[in-house]
């Protein structure tokens, strides 16, 4: 085992044990008033959901190397970065359903959160992360800061134009900049084999000069050493890195997806590396925690995200005409 | 034989029937292969036409979007699709400053029978990136002809004409009337079509309720909430005139103008943003040409130039609706 403090690695499992319930949480509330015809217009949260369950690893393995000032720019399934970022939940759980007292007051839902005061933002174009990302390095260069940003994408993304205008600008101009590429094997429907020349990513890092690397996510201490370094290189001014990290899609694209497209054993290989399992078993196998502490801290957590449901369910719906406000700053 | 289809199995059979009747005809898109289409439109046509014929392609929408137009200058006839219309502007250049207008930047000696197909519409709250309507924006870029059915029957026969067509064509199939199942759709839109190939013209509107009233000129899923409108001030003894564009680009001028020559009043009902659209257009049609035969000032309803926001009661707000246009009708009567 790496040098990794036993707090350390007890804090990133329970990140990744708090992404991991909140997201099963949203998985079972999204089909209320969904059945038994399946209307994706219906229920509490109506609307597309695209969950990371699976993916938690790389948020929290690269997010705890992160200030308040650093950006993440994220993609539609973001809510593990999200909430490795330092969101404010209550407010992000409150947009999800729809609510004034959202991020966004109801205005932007799942895909669209916006956090400013940890720099957190996202969106539903694939691609759109990068060059913005990009943007926030060029800032810091502006500023003479030592912040960084991440940009997030999957392994879909990485086909995208922007992927590639951004790599090329960011390492021309030594911005700080972390691209962070989870490679969950699937865009909606169409594997990675499919879609890319390269088996990884991360080697497309060359064509740029930068460093790149493949880390496997079922393990997050290896993605928080790759990590660690990625950070430090940028913090230090040393230009962008690439990491792809090997994540596992446990659910469907997006909710209501009945993945007929995907083979049985490649759900299965992904129950099989599923990353909180794995932190999991080695607490308890190196002693970290009896069976007994990891149980009243998952509780803990469980009350948490308990009590931030509830707020968000309890919490009113704008009225209808707060629709027309701020298309502009300072009105129209 | 005609049986009743929804339109996502309408576009797939009229697309399935042009393949198998042209071997030119090919298909590219994200989750178009196994997935059938995010919105059914290409259903079981890998199966039929395997995946030399029926590509599933990377999320690179500028090479297989622009990729298009290289395949139909060599004599293809590809059809495109790329899930929602909100995603087009990462491919943009390659339709409005290529695909519309080589031909033309040809003096008609480069041919683009590229039919690139999406779908628009709100009102299941999917916010501002996926929920758009936005077909004024490719009907505003001279050389793209633009598709808007309505109906499963034209659904099929429109997409015909498009495959068939020499030139680029913008085929807009609206969610909410797929007929998926999982998405909300009116039953009406899900009508009789018949086995064998058809066509329908471009630049024929229907006028899918006849009135003396007033001349509720509309598309896509609009038209059913001008029609349940109507349905409606029958009731209150106004008689409403509805048509259903079909095609926003040719545009049936003379459709519209006998209509409000009829009727004296034109309300125009769009999904689409307010200011510089369809809405705009239709009036400014009207004012140019039957100005006289106006007995009131014309209206229209349309998205109020604000993005739609994902909350349930925000995204009914700035929704057109049939309380809209019973409400506005009222008013000009
Ligand atoms: C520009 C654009 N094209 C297509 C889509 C539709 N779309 C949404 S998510 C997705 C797959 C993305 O795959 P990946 O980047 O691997 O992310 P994952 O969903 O696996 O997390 C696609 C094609 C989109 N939102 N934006
Ligand atoms: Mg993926």
């Amino acid at each position: 085992m790496p040098d990794i403090s036993e707090q350390t690695l007890l804090s990133l499992y329970k990140t990744m044990f708090k992404i991991r319930y909140y997201e099963e949480t949203l998985g079972k509330i999204y089909y209320e008033g969904k059945s038994p015809i399946f209307d994706i217009s219906a229920g509490p949260i109506p609307g597309e959901l695209h969950l990371s369950s699976g993916q938690e690893s790389s948020a929290v393995g690269v997010c705890v190397h992160l200030k308040p000032e650093d950006a993440v720019v994220g993609t539609h399934r973001i809510h593990h970065f999200a909430i490795a970022k330092g969101v404010d939940l209550k407010a992000m759980t409150a947009e999800i359903f729809g609510k004034r007292t959202g991020l966004s007051a109801g205005k932007g839902g799942h895909m669209h959160l916006f956090d400013p005061k940890v720099n957190f933002s996202c969106s539903g174009i694939v691609g759109a992360s990068f060059p913005q990302a990009v943007g926030v390095g060029i800032a810091a260069r502006q500023q003479g800061a030592d912040y960084v940003a991440v940009a997030v994408g999957g392994e879909g993304a990485a086909n995208q134009g922007t992927f590639h205008e951004s790599l090329n600008l960011a390492a021309l101009w030594k911005l700080p900049v972390i691209f962070v590429i989870e490679d969950n094997s699937w865009a909606v429907s169409v594997p990675k084999d499919k879609t890319t020349s390269l088996s990884r990513n991360s080697e497309r890092a060359k064509a740029y000069g930068i460093p790149g690397v493949y880390v496997d996510g079922k393990d997050v201490v290896a993605v928080y050493e790759v990590a660690k370094e990625a950070v430090e290189r940028a913090r230090n001014g040393e230009g962008p890195s690439l990491i792809e990290v090997k994540v596992y899609r446990l659910r469907g694209h997006f909710e209501g997806d009945a993945q007929v497209y995907r083979p049985k054993e490649d759900l299965e290989q992904a129950m099989a590396n599923d990353p909180v399992k794995y932190l999991e078993n080695q607490i308890l196998s190196r002693n970290l925690q009896s069976e007994q502490e990891l149980k009243e801290l998952q509780n803990d957590i469980i009350a948490e995200i308990d009590e931030i449901i509830e707020y968000a369910r309890q919490s009113e719906y704008p009225e209808p005409q707060e629709a027309l406000e701020n298309v502009f700053i300072g009105g129209d | 034989m005609a049986r009743k289809l929804p339109m996502y199995m309408a576009i797939a059979e009229a697309i399935s029937q042009e393949m198998e009747r042209d071997s030119s005809v090919f298909v590219m898109g994200e989750d178009i292969g196994a997935y059938g289409g995010i919105f059914g439109a290409t259903t079981g046509l890998l199966d039929k036409f395997g995946p030399d014929r029926v590509k599933d392609t990377p999320i690179s929408e500028s090479a297989f979007i622009g990729g298009a137009l290289g395949a139909a200058s060599k004599g293809m006839r590809p059809i495109v699709e790329l899930m929602f219309v909100d995603f087009f502007g990462v491919t943009m250049d390659q339709i409005y400053n290529h695909i519309a207008k080589v031909t033309y930047m040809s003096n008609g000696n480069v041919k683009v029978p590229v039919v690139i197909m999406t779908a628009i519409g709100a009102g299941y709250s999917d916010a501002a990136q996926h929920s758009q309507t936005l077909y004024g924006i490719f009907a505003h870029v001279p050389g793209l002809k633009v598709v808007v059915p309505s109906n499963s029957y034209d659904a099929k026969g429109l997409m015909i004409s498009a495959i068939r067509d020499d030139n680029p064509v913008m085929y807009f199939f609206h969610k909410g009337l797929q007929g998926l199942g999982w998405m909300p759709s009116p039953e009406e839109a899900a009508v009789e079509v018949p086995e064998e190939p058809y066509t329908i013209p471009f630049g024929k509107a229907k006028i899918v309720r006849e009135g003396n009233d007033v001349s509720v000129v509309t598309a896509s899923r609009m038209v059913y909430e001008a029609l349940w409108a109507a349905e409606e001030l029958e009731k209150d003894g106004v008689n409403v005139e509805v048509i259903d564009l079909r095609t926003l680009v040719p545009l049936d001028k003379e459709t519209i103008l006998n209509s409000v020559a009829k009727t004296g009043r034109l309300l125009v009902v769009d999904e689409d943003y307010l200011s510089y659209g369809l809405t705009g257009e239709i009036i400014a049609l009207v004012a140019e040409n039957a100005l006289s035969s106006l007995k009131a000032p014309p209206r229209r309803i349309a998205v109020p130039d604000v993005p739609l926001p994902y909350s349930r009661p925000l995204e009914k707000f700035v929704l057109p609706s049939k309380e809209k246009i019973v409400k506005l009708v009222k008013e000009m009567m």
